[in-house]
């Protein structure tokens, strides 16, 4: 059985849940140690055997509450060093990718990065993963010796059944910098509220310029929330001001990949596409029979988003019983 | 105050990409400053004009790539620099990652150094954190605002933004950072510009320039194709009125399980 180590992203005393995508993976490769780091984990690590690790290496200080790239990034390093694994593995958000990247650097390891789909050959990783926007897929091998590490993307790779009945050894390790050491410090963190988040998302309802302004965003947005999902957007809303640059889809925004995407006027522009041409399945509502996303898209329907939308959220409403 | 940015040249956004009949991605387009640096080149710009300091712009990578660096002189910035050497051809991120902080020490007395989020072409970014850790400078990804910054005081503030919401964090400089597109508006070259920067000597480095050895590679490309075609053609609902429609949408995408 090859030796997994996953880094367990968590926030707000919860796994994320690409971490927990990152669990699940691991399980198919190996025996996982999930490697808990910050502050109070005990709810993490109950978490962290739920969803598949067979031992937990936990770390629970004060200079890890917040998350910081450098304390994590040694503690990382010095875990993996010390223990060997075959495989360490963690999701490809903000911190994943700051933490992974780092690890790697300081052993001289290799990583792939940002993958969708991974194997193991020989012993070895191999993976793919989207280049030129998406327009391109990359085969890549791991080739070098020692731990080989890999960020995987959000949604490629699914989470197990959580099972809280599982449980196993929790052993403890030091962080490796105090905090005089460490050169930056969180000010605040400000969340955002009310809000599903764009990368997790299983459905996501976007509109485009077709919106008109800001308050055309209205109709998206009620028919997200029928759905519980995330509202996305294209560039041009976001330059327009219509809508803060978090919900951008796209090559200069956000790449998804939910089970659904919705794209509300939205032309279809390869930059868009880059963000979301691996969606699932996707619906195209356009008045302009000729938009280059029904090119993309699996359902399209040629009409007014303002008269179309509404009676979509309606069938919706009845359909599902809200 | 000395800033450093790193580039490189990719095909434009728009261009149409495919992998020809012997696996090498091709295109017909130019290529383009890698669009997340046109902000990081930018912010650089932008810190001069406030700072009255140094910026530097470097690539690694063959000749193609100086046209990003001349682009980021253009705008504005001072100084370039290339790193070359065929044994760098198939470089692995590490590899790639090692020649960059070389070349960043070679320049020396950086405050801050500067990424765009990624490289749009291999839609990487593995090698801005891995550059961090070479140099041993504090690193910060998704940067969407600088707050402040005290180059004499050696600190910076700044605003990033992960998956749940804003973080705002300070650290001592010299610091790597990567910046979203929300940071500032673009700047364009002059004509001016355009004229100096085609006049600048840009000195090109190898490996043994830097002091490094190729080494082993950990990671290879070992394949690119061109993604599957996405099944069948897109159905288009047909109905009377808007209400017609939006009820069969809604039974197909139950009926197929989509929700
Ligand atoms: C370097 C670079 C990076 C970029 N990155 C991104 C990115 O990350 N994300 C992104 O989205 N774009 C990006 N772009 C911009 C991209 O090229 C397009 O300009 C943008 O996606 C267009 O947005 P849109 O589809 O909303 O607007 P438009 O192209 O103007 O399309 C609006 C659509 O709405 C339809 N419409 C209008 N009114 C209605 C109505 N009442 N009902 C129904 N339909 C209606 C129209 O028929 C039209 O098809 C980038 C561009 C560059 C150069
Ligand atoms: N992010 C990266 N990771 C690894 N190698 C890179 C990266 N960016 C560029 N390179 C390498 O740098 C050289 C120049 O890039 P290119 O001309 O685009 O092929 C090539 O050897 C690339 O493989």
């Amino acid at each position: 059985m090859a030796n997994v180590f996953v880094w367990a992203e968590h926030f707000n005393g919860k796994l994320v849940q690409a971490s927990r995508e990152a669990l699940g993976l691991g399980s198919t490769l190996g025996d996982v140690t999930a490697l808990v780091f910050g502050k109070g984990m005990d709810e993490v690590v109950k978490e962290a055997f739920a969803y598949g690790a067979k031992r937990v290496i936990k770390a629970d200080d004060a200079t890890l509450a917040d998350f910081r790239a450098e304390p994590y990034t040694a503690l990382l390093s010095k875990v993996v060093k010390d223990n060997n694994p075959d495989f360490v593995l963690a999701a490809a958000t903000v911190r994943g990718r700051e933490v992974m990247g780092g690890a790697s650097a300081d052993l001289d390891a290799g990583i792939l990065s940002d993958v969708t789909d991974l194997k193991v050959e020989g012993g070895k990783l191999v993976a793919t993963r989207a280049v030129y926007s998406g327009k391109v897929i990359s085969t890549e091998a791991y080739i070098g010796s020692g731990p080989q590490f890999a960020t995987i993307r959000n949604r490629a790779f699914k989470a197990l059944a959580p099972d809280t009945s599982r449980s196993g050894e929790v052993s403890s390790v030091a962080p490796v910098l105090s905090e005089d050491q460490i050169a930056t410090k969180q000010v605040s963190f400000e969340e955002s509220v009310g809000q599903v988040n764009l990368s997790d998302a299983a459905i996501i309802v976007s509109g485009g310029r077709g919106v008109g302004g800001p308050d055309g965003f209205k109709p998206v947005r009620e028919l997200a929330a029928v759905l519980g999902g995330a509202v996305g957007a294209s560039r041009a809303t976001v330059d327009a001001g219509w809508i803060p640059y978090a919900h951008q889809v796209g090559q200069t925004g956000k790449v998804v990949s939910p089970d659904l995407y919705i794209a509300c006027g939205i032309s279809g522009a390869i930059q868009h596409q880059a963000g979301m041409r691996t969606s699932k399945t996707i619906v195209a509502i356009n008045k302009d029979g000729e938009a280059p996303i029904f090119k993309l898209a699996r359902y399209g329907v040629v009409h007014d988003l303002f008269e179309f939308l509404p009676e979509l959220t309606k069938a919706f409403k009845e359909r599902l019983g809200k | 105050m000395h800033v450093v940015v790193v580039t490189k040249s990719t095909p434009d956004t728009a261009a149409k990409v495919t992998v020809d009949a012997s696996g090498k991605p091709t295109w017909t387009e130019a290529m383009v400053i890698n669009p997340w640096d046109e902000y990081a080149v930018t912010e650089a710009v932008l810190l001069k004009e406030v700072h009255k300091g140094q910026a530097t712009i470097l690539t690694v990578g063959t000749e193609e790539h100086s046209e990003a660096l001349k682009q980021g002189l253009a705008i504005g910035l001072d100084q370039a620099a290339r790193v070359w050497d065929d044994a760098l051809v198939g470089a692995d991120s590490l590899l790639y990652a090692k020649a960059v902080a070389a070349a960043i020490q070679k320049v020396g007395n950086a405050d801050l150094v500067i990424f765009g989020k990624e490289f749009a072409d291999l839609g990487s970014d593995v090698h801005v954190y891995q550059v961090a850790r070479k140099l041993g400078y504090a690193v910060l990804g998704s940067v969407s605002k600088i707050l402040e910054i005290d180059f004499a005081g050696k600190t910076i503030k700044v605003e990033r933004m992960l998956e749940q919401g804003k973080q705002i964090v300070t650290s001592k400089l010299p610091a790597v950072i990567a910046v979203l597109k929300d940071i500032n508006e673009p700047k364009y070259p002059s004509f001016i510009g355009i004229r100096k920067a085609a006049k600048a000597e840009i000195p090109v480095w190898s490996l043994a320039d830097l002091g490094l050895d190729a080494g082993t590679r950990q990671t290879q490309v070992s394949a690119y194709t061109n993604p599957p075609k996405i099944e069948g053609e897109v159905e288009i609902i047909e109905g009377a009125s808007a209400a017609e429609k939006a009820a069969k949408l809604a039974d197909k995408l139950i009926e197929a399980k989509v929700i």
